[in-house]
């Protein structure tokens, strides 16, 4: 057997390079004076001021309304996550179980979506969600309701559409988990007596928590970040911190107030992330071991 | 059989069809919706048309806007390939001190909120005067996509041993030579399968976009998010449906060369 690696000669550098050079040059440096720009002061007329100040981080601090943001949006993202926690896990088990052929069918359709634009996902759920939309014709003239739902321009509409959207990251966070699961295991449970739902929740759910745990990561944090679907479904009524962003920086022009609410987003989010995954090496180190 | 864990019942049938319409519901509805010979967000039945695929035409917003696209993708997904595949044979055949930081930081545009990235764009764009530069989007636009083509990269060279490239070193051939005959042509799979999955996130990518887009730079998702935004006109769901189609056919093409579950499970 020869060994999969050559001996480190400069060659790895020289390989990377290109990417270095990218990823300096147009990530690393525009981050940095993204943060940057977070300290400097804006005046309505003269624009963003020399100097740096903390005062962009202040006024964020001691106004209700961002807290009330940064609360609505992490409560969005919660609540996407615990609804794909409980759609995805127990259709990811569906698609485990089902025939080979099957599965290729529908993996195509249920994760296929992934790779089809959020506006246009996003547009078809204003279509189905709207006053006037499908759904409320279907509710109404079956007379499950007498006035139409609001669904549009409401939290439960951004969390049915970012449900649809961030889904499939679940799914096949889960079905990784599935793929180590030793089958036999659940028929020992099963023949020594155990019911479906003890074999379930004692052999089956334990050995599926760190797909549900990184799948939780993913979803939360990707709707966390997400612009297109509540900007859209939500509009004006249900503003998130990415919409708040994005009126900062191209309606009232407060570029340095922005960059602060960005950066905040940006270590709020790492902050999931590393604290996470600290948490999961901690909890399956022996599992992973 | 020690894979399967019994079979679905059909209370798990039931779930799976509901679950299954949930999913594919706001898409039936967009490419339905197209077909409709009325003015305003209706259903096909009664009077079906092919009034909105000519009125797609009649706007020259949305066709510059469909035709920079197609030339951001592929010059994004190109420029990602020439990055990403150098870099992944650094990783997957060096050992080296900074191997994991270089990983995490070609991965890392996959984790920042893409609405960071726009606002870092922006802002850079404007110190630097690269403000509607058709290149410069592109340039972001390939840093984005390339922890897709870096990840397809690295898992066809997964698990590959390096015997047969020794052998033709040893018979003489050289470094490239032995990239170009031998290599190259093992991962070429995983490489354009990379190439396409980039393609399709650059030509999707809205949320950073919207921020560095200007009239001249404007790409097809921003032009439908900005008609979407102000009203919802059947036109918006025919170009919604060229899009599907157009995933589809790339989503066919990807299944082909690379098949589908690697892609999007990161199956082996």
């Amino acid at each position: 057997m020869a060994d999969s690696f050559y001996r480190p000669n400069g060659a790895q550098w020289a390989l990377s390079s290109p990417a270095l050079a990218l990823f300096l040059g147009l990530l690393v440096v525009p981050l940095a004076l993204t943060a940057l720009l977070s300290f400097s002061a804006f005046h309505e007329i003269h624009g963003i001021q020399v100097g740096h100040t903390l005062g962009n981080y202040l006024d964020i601090l001691s106004d209700g309304y961002y807290y009330e943001l940064f609360l609505r949006t992490g409560a969005m993202a919660l609540g996407t996550t615990a609804i794909c926690v409980l759609l995805g896990v127990p259709e990811a088990i569906v698609l485990y179980r089902m025939r080979p052929m099957w599965q290729g069918v529908f993996f195509v359709v249920i994760l296929g979506p992934l790779l089809i634009s959020v506006v246009v996902r996003t547009l078809g759920w204003s279509i189905l969600l709207g006053r006037e939309g499908f759904i409320n014709t279907a509710l109404m003239s079956l007379g499950l309701v007498d006035r139409p739902l609001l669904l549009m321009f409401s939290m439960t509409g951004v969390l049915i559409a970012l449900t649809h959207v961030m889904i499939p990251f679940m799914i096949i966070a889960v079905w990784t988990s599935l793929q180590k699961l030793d089958g036999q295991v659940e028929h020992a449970a099963r023949s020594l007596g155990a019911g479906p739902l003890t074999t379930f929740r004692r052999v089956l759910l334990p050995q599926l928590l760190p797909g549900i745990l990184s799948g939780s990561i993913i979803v939360f944090t990707l709707s966390a970040s997400a612009f297109a679907t509540p900007a859209l479904i939500g509009g004006r009524k249900v503003k998130v911190v990415t919409t708040a962003i994005y009126d900062e920086f191209l309606t009232s022009l407060d570029w340095p107030l922005g960059a602060a609410v960005a950066v905040l987003l940006l270590l709020g989010i790492l902050l999931v992330v590393i604290g996470s995954n600290r948490f999961m090496e901690r909890k399956y180190r022996q599992v992973f071991a | 059989m020690s894979r399967n864990i019994g079979r679905n019942g059909p209370l798990a049938w039931l779930f799976h069809g509901v679950f299954t319409a949930f999913i594919v519901a706001p898409l039936v509805v967009i490419v339905l919706v197209s077909f409709s010979d009325k003015g305003y967000i209706s259903m096909p039945f009664e009077g079906a048309s092919l009034r909105w695929y000519r009125a797609i035409l009649e706007a020259p917003e949305l066709v510059n806007a469909f035709w920079l696209s197609i030339g951001l993708g592929l010059g994004a997904a190109t420029v990602a390939t020439l990055v990403a595949v150098p870099a992944a044979l650094a990783i997957a055949r060096y050992r080296f001190i900074g191997r994991d930081g270089l990983t995490a930081l070609i991965l890392s545009p996959l984790m920042i909120p893409h609405v960071v990235l726009g606002v870092a764009f922006l802002r850079f764009f404007s110190l630097m005067g690269w403000t509607g530069s058709f290149v410069a989007l592109l340039l972001v636009h390939a840093l984005i996509v390339v922890p897709y083509s870096l990840r397809l990269t690295l898992a066809a060279l997964a698990g590959m041993n390096l015997e047969a490239e020794l052998a033709a070193r040893s018979l003489g051939a050289s470094r490239w030579t032995t990239f170009r005959r031998v290599l190259l042509p093992l991962i070429v799979p995983g490489v354009a399968g990379g190439w396409v999955l980039a393609f399709i996130q650059s030509f999707d990518e809205v949320t950073m976009t919207i921020f560095i887009a200007t009239p001249g730079t404007t790409t097809l998702p921003v032009a439908l998010y900005n008609r979407v935004s102000l009203m919802t006109d059947p036109v918006t769901t025919s170009v919604s449906t060229v899009m599907i189609v157009g995933t589809v056919v790339l989503m066919l093409i990807l299944d082909r060369v690379v098949g589908l579950d690697r892609v999007l499970l990161g199956k082996k």
